[in-house]
């Protein structure tokens, strides 16, 4: 017989997402006000923070692909979870750099946002992560209707801007951001069909 | 008699996490932070090698006598040594701040050999001994301001490079003095892949004005905290040039050549628009992707521990001015 993903299995698979985020998160926060986290606890909190909100995008991005590939699209259900956590993370970086980093300058971090390209893209990212996140209620989607859709295309402009903002923020090691542009750019290709489309909407609206 | 009525906040001993376990509780955390959120990778080439360095023997430092220099002392908190020790820019053994002192401890500095060559009378080979018996040592706290932004006070023991430099008997026309790192790829993984090096050309050289060279603050390391150098704090011998950002404080030195052009300087070679020849340290002139107005002084403690503070031009040390007189600090940063 072949395997069908159901419900139950569904369940299990929201725990075990809800656990892996939300321990080692709370866990890093401990150490590094525990000084376990090495000479620059600060360094080492946005790294994990900021690693692990791409890493939940991507994780995010990769459902759809799967679920149509091996035909289980109950698979979707956790596609919102992995996305809210992804901005959790975010937040969690962002006020960990005003927090911790910045130490709430905040005429530092408004000239920082505006003239620092590695920034800007992360703010901006940041932001759209915000959207999605407060859009991602049912009610939300019913009020929106077809906007929705469109609002929630912006992940992959999201996602393209923190790929940037990984790879302008490192000195020279370019070799890990590199990767993660592979990734990002391997998932964005299963959508090519989708950016076909939306070009040619754009430019029918255009004429 | 004398009784003893511990208090309840006293720790015991068997209260205190043994080091391995704690090291290996750390280890567990990497693991967890990379792949408890569903890495899709994790450090490829860090974690290759601290697979491989786990069972290395620490690297031995040994005790070295010296004087306190009365006139470079400090009231800023030092930085604790494991701090110093554990967080470096030495992309010879790995770009990730903590892979130099993992990946290092088993370098050979003993035997050592440093030459001074070029437009000099006498050159010079100083060998391993000589390092620390030439030259009387003396402690010196400086601070380290990194072009990254974060700083530490450090406890180094040294001598003024100028000595090295004027038993060498420089000529004339000697107008800059270059340096060199060892380049030995078995023994540093940086050099021998382009992904563990992040992307340097090695050797890694720098270069120092005659003048500011032979200016009494430059100063050759071979120990901190009163021990000779760990390996990743730039073992047998290193350049600190206090004004400066870290990076022109070369490591590990094999060579120092007397020249009459301006040499190559690694990272400027890299990246011309973002890291000068000079590299002094300045609030005022930013690098391209961050500020340098301000910095955060590495000390123990917590997240809310690690304090900003504005940054000092010429990072506090404001008697090397004179070597700049007429310069446009804007344009040769």
């Amino acid at each position: 017989m072949k395997f069908r993903l159901i419900q139950q299995h569904i369940f299990y698979l929201k725990i075990i997402i809800h656990l892996s985020a939300l321990v080692p998160l709370v866990w890093f926060f401990y150490l590094g006000f525990n000084d376990q986290l090495g000479a620059d606890p600060v360094k080492e909190i946005l790294h994990f923070t900021g690693i692990s909100a791409f890493n939940l995008l991507l994780l995010s991005l990769l459902v759809s692909p799967v679920a149509k590939h091996f035909k289980q699209s109950i698979l979707i259900k956790v596609r919102r979870l992995l996305g809210l956590y992804a901005f959790v993370y975010a937040l969690a970086h962002f006020l960990s750099y005003i927090l911790f980093e910045l130490q709430l300058a905040w005429q530092l971090l408004i000239s920082e946002i505006i003239k620092r390209p590695y920034i800007t893209v992360g703010f901006s990212a940041f932001l759209i992560l915000t959207l999605l996140a407060c859009t991602s209620t049912m009610w939300a989607q019913r009020k929106l209707g077809r906007k929705w859709q469109t609002l929630h295309n912006f992940v992959y402009l999201a996602g393209v801007l923190i790929a940037l903002h990984y790879i302008w923020s490192v000195k020279s090691d370019i070799l890990q951001p590199a990767v993660y542009w592979g990734l990002l750019l391997f998932l964005l290709f299963f959508r090519k069909e989708k950016f076909r489309q939306l070009v040619k909407k754009y430019k029918k609206r255009l004429a | 008699m004398l009784l003893k009525v511990p208090k309840k906040s006293d720790l015991s001993e068997n209260l205190v996490t043994p080091k391995d376990v704690y090291l290996q509780r750390r280890k567990l955390l990497k693991t967890l932070g990379f792949l408890g959120t569903g890495a899709l990778l994790s450090s490829p080439s860090a974690q290759a090698l601290n697979w491989f360095s786990d069972d290395e023997k620490p690297f031995k430092t040994s005790p070295l006598s010296f004087s306190k220099a009365s006139d470079c002392t400090t009231d800023e908190t030092l930085t604790p040594q494991d701090k110093i020790t554990s967080h470096n820019n030495f992309y010879e053994f790995g770009t990730a701040k903590s892979d130099p002192k993992e990946n290092a401890q088993s370098f050979n500095v003993n035997p050592w050999t440093l030459s001074v060559e070029g437009l000099v009378e006498k050159p010079l080979t100083l060998d391993y001994d000589d390092l620390s018996k030439l030259f009387t040592l003396e402690e010196r706290i400086y601070r380290l301001r990194c072009v990254e932004a974060w700083s530490m006070v450090i406890p180094w023991i040294g001598f003024s490079l100028a000595a090295l430099i004027k038993r060498a008997k420089p000529l004339s026309s000697a107008k800059y003095v270059a340096f060199e790192t060892l380049y030995d790829p078995k023994q540093m993984p940086g050099q021998k892949s382009r992904f563990v090096g992040g992307g340097i050309d090695y050797p890694y050289v720098e270069s120092l004005r005659i003048d500011e060279a032979l200016h009494p603050l430059s100063m050759m390391a071979v120990g901190l905290y009163g021990e000779t150098l760990p390996p990743q704090n730039g073992a047998p011998i290193r350049l600190v040039v206090p004004w400066k950002y870290g990076f022109k404080s070369i490591k590990s030195i094999v060579k120092i050549k007397l020249t009459d052009k301006q040499p190559p300087t690694t990272w400027n070679r890299l990246a011309s628009n973002e890291y000068g020849f000079y590299a002094n340290v300045n609030p005022d002139v930013s690098h391209p992707r961050w500020s340098q107005a301000s910095e955060r002084r590495i000390t123990s403690g917590g997240l809310f521990n690690q304090n900003r503070i504005p940054t000092l031009p010429f990072n506090g040390y404001e008697e090397v001015s004179d070597l700049y007189k007429n310069m446009d600090l804007r344009r040769y940063f």
